[in-house]
């Protein structure tokens, strides 16, 4: 199978390669060497929430971490528990019955920590704004950071504005429990 | 629409697809029948006895309309879980099988990875899944609500916001049930775009989903190289419609603009690359014990429990059920074409991988077909005033779609909306119970039921 395997990739063309866009990858690993003395290190751990979305955010989100994309390669990674979380990323509007769980995950994240809105729901309820199912975007449940705009952000849009976080000069706000 | 008596309604022995209710009727379509009972006090009999798939249905109408189905068991809250104006509400309690040794498992509503909220209860004994239940409706966003008193036009927004990840299909679905209501002839050239774009929509879960249930079983590389496809697959509907997911673009009438004149050969570009790597990586499901023996056997389907449950799309049939929406009821332009449907029967979670891998094929071959020539009409017509009913269907990757519509002088006065999820979500609860916990994600996204589409 394997001298099969090895005839089939000698007899074939390989598949044109995919890179996402060098001038906007040199820019970014620049902005990252730029903004050096970072009180969160290197790095950021997000920990997403979806708030009501339609899934179409978590699908880019995804995307993010594909190997053309790769937002490992710039520091940023996603982390399952809000205890490594240094961004609380929330896609989608502030549905009623999410609104509960989003606090509780903010409340877990150890402080300072970030929060951001990707996407036009979490940004102000998008295409749902005014719906009684809802109270609006994101900053209906937390004060927000970093608004990503888009329907859905793309993949290189969401990185771009997760390293302005990085590179952000201000010291990220500690939250005001009483919300 | 036949309106029939309470006996006639609850005695219907057809296919069960969905339920709903309006101001003063109960709706249930059945394939190849649609019925329609009136309230009487705000109630009509229940289905679920005889369909179980009416379930959700049921409840959601209750949640929705406070009309009640009398005779259902299960009344449990759809989306209306938390009353009190602070948000608050007493946590359910979920009933557990009366034997030794049970603990539960409580999952969710923030799930561990990127996805969308819900919550899994599980009832265990040691490793052994005994019951599960979901229990949905967190993303609930009064999505109906938003749409009445809408032009189809403007409501076709909302319509692509149902499940983003078959926004395609949503939205065509909704544009048949508007341009059925409004008596509209689509363009041709609308027509294959259209599909054009639903199969790439196809193309693009199915090699993403793939490759999540391979690198949830530890084979990275076939996660790495499926999302490298799935991403190829919509930088090519970015460079062909403006879009990475193909959002809004079908509208009612037509499509939202044309391909652009590049399109066509960065689609082929995608398809080229996919095609000539696809036998490879197929091959890796079929040649490696330790991948198989994660897929094999696990998230069982039975062909009973999947007819019973009107199961539609690749979940459908990977256990035994020859049916796709593309083909029957049909529409434009599948039906000018002979469609390759797989069936398998063995209705595990490699049995719905097998199925998904020739999809992804027979939906290349299919965008060639409607590519090459492209019609040359122009791309939408601009929907009349008028008014009218109609009901539409669109095959989404998971199944078929289904959008009902009332139209009144150019405004939506009623609309409902069935994802395939809600039939595949009470399966999911099946299938967890032939395997242990740590298979569930695997059966999980084998299935891949939408949460935004089935909470609305």
């Amino acid at each position: 199978m394997v001298w099969k395997t090895l005839a089939r990739h000698l007899a074939t063309r390989p598949a044109a390669p995919r890179h996402a866009d060098p001038t906007t990858i040199g820019a970014l690993s620049q902005r990252l060497k730029e903004a050096s003395t970072q009180k969160l290190g290197r790095s950021l751990a997000i920990r997403h929430v979806a708030a009501g979305s339609c899934n179409g955010c978590e699908l880019e989100l995804r995307a993010t971490q594909n190997m053309i994309h790769d937002l490992s390669r710039y520091g940023l990674s996603f982390t399952p528990s809000p205890r490594h979380a240094d961004v609380l990323l929330i896609t989608g509007v502030a549905a009623r019955n999410m609104i509960d769980a989003v606090r509780q995950a903010r409340e877990a994240m150890p402080e300072p920590a970030f929060t951001v809105a990707a996407g036009d729901c979490a940004v102000d309820g998008g295409v749902f704004k005014g719906s009684p199912a809802i109270t609006g975007g994101a900053d209906s449940i937390l004060p927000i950071d970093l608004l990503i705009p888009g329907c859905p952000p793309s993949p290189a849009a969401i990185i771009e504005a997760l390293l302005a976080l990085v590179e952000a000069q201000d010291p990220p706000p500690l939250i005001v429990r009483e919300i | 629409m036949n309106f029939c008596s309470p006996e006639t309604w609850s005695n219907f022995a057809g296919e069960f697809i969905a339920l709903w209710t309006d101001d003063t009727t109960a709706y249930a379509l059945f394939k190849g029948e649609f019925l329609a009972v009136e309230l009487v006090n705000g109630a009509y009999p229940a289905l679920s006895p005889a369909h179980p798939g009416a379930g959700w249905f049921e409840r959601l109408a209750q949640d929705l309309n406070g009309h009640q189905a009398q005779g259902a068991h299960h009344t449990a809250t759809a989306i209306n879980h938390f009353r009190a104006p602070d948000g608050t509400a007493p946590w359910p309690e979920f009933s557990t099988p009366h034997t030794d040794g049970i603990h539960q498992i409580a999952v969710g509503p923030i799930h561990a990875g990127i996805i969308e909220p819900g919550h899994f209860r599980f009832s265990v004994i040691g490793e052994q899944i005994l019951k599960l239940e979901a229990r949905l409706g967190y993303s609930h966003k009064g999505t109906l609500a938003l749409m009445r008193g809408k032009s189809p036009r403007l409501a076709a927004r909302f319509a692509a916001r149902v499940s983003g990840d078959a926004t395609v299909a949503h939205s065509l679905a909704f544009a048949h049930a508007a341009e059925s209501a409004l008596h509209m002839q689509v363009p041709e050239r609308a027509q294959s775009l259209r599909a054009v774009m639903a199969e790439l929509e196809r193309i693009a879960n199915h090699t993403s989903d793939i490759g999540a249930i391979a690198g949830d079983a530890g084979f990275a590389f076939l996660d790495a190289r499926f999302a490298w496809h799935r991403e190829s697959v919509c930088a090519a509907a970015q460079a062909a419609f403006g879009h990475r997911l193909m959002m809004d673009m079908v509208i009612p009438g037509g499509i939202a603009a044309d391909i652009t004149p590049t399109g066509p050969a960065a689609i082929f570009r995608a398809l080229d690359a996919l095609e000539m790597e696809l036998p490879s990586l197929r091959r890796v499901f079929e040649d490696y014990a330790s991948l198989q023996d994660r897929l094999v056997g696990t998230g069982h389907i039975s062909t009973n429990l999947a007819e019973k449950y009107a199961a539609g799309g690749f979940v459908g049939r990977a256990s035994g059920r020859q049916t796709d929406a593309r083909q029957d009821p049909g529409y434009a332009p599948y039906n000018a074409y002979e469609l390759a449907i797989p069936v398998e029967t063995e209705g595990d979670v490699a049995a719905r991988i097998r199925i998904r891998l020739a999809e992804i094929l027979e939906s290349t071959r299919l965008i060639r077909l409607f590519l090459e020539p492209l019609p040359t009409t122009p791309v939408a017509i601009t929907p009349p005033q008028t008014t009218g009913i109609g009901l539409g269907v669109a095959e989404s990757f998971r199944g078929p779609a289904w959008h009902w519509l009332k139209i009144d002088s150019g405004l939506i006065t009623t609309v409902f909306i069935a994802d395939p999820s809600t039939l595949h979500w009470p399966l999911l609860e099946h299938a967890a119970l032939t395997g242990i916990v740590a298979d569930f994600p695997l059966i999980n996204k084998s299935i891949n039921a939408s949460y935004s589409g089935v909470d609305l």
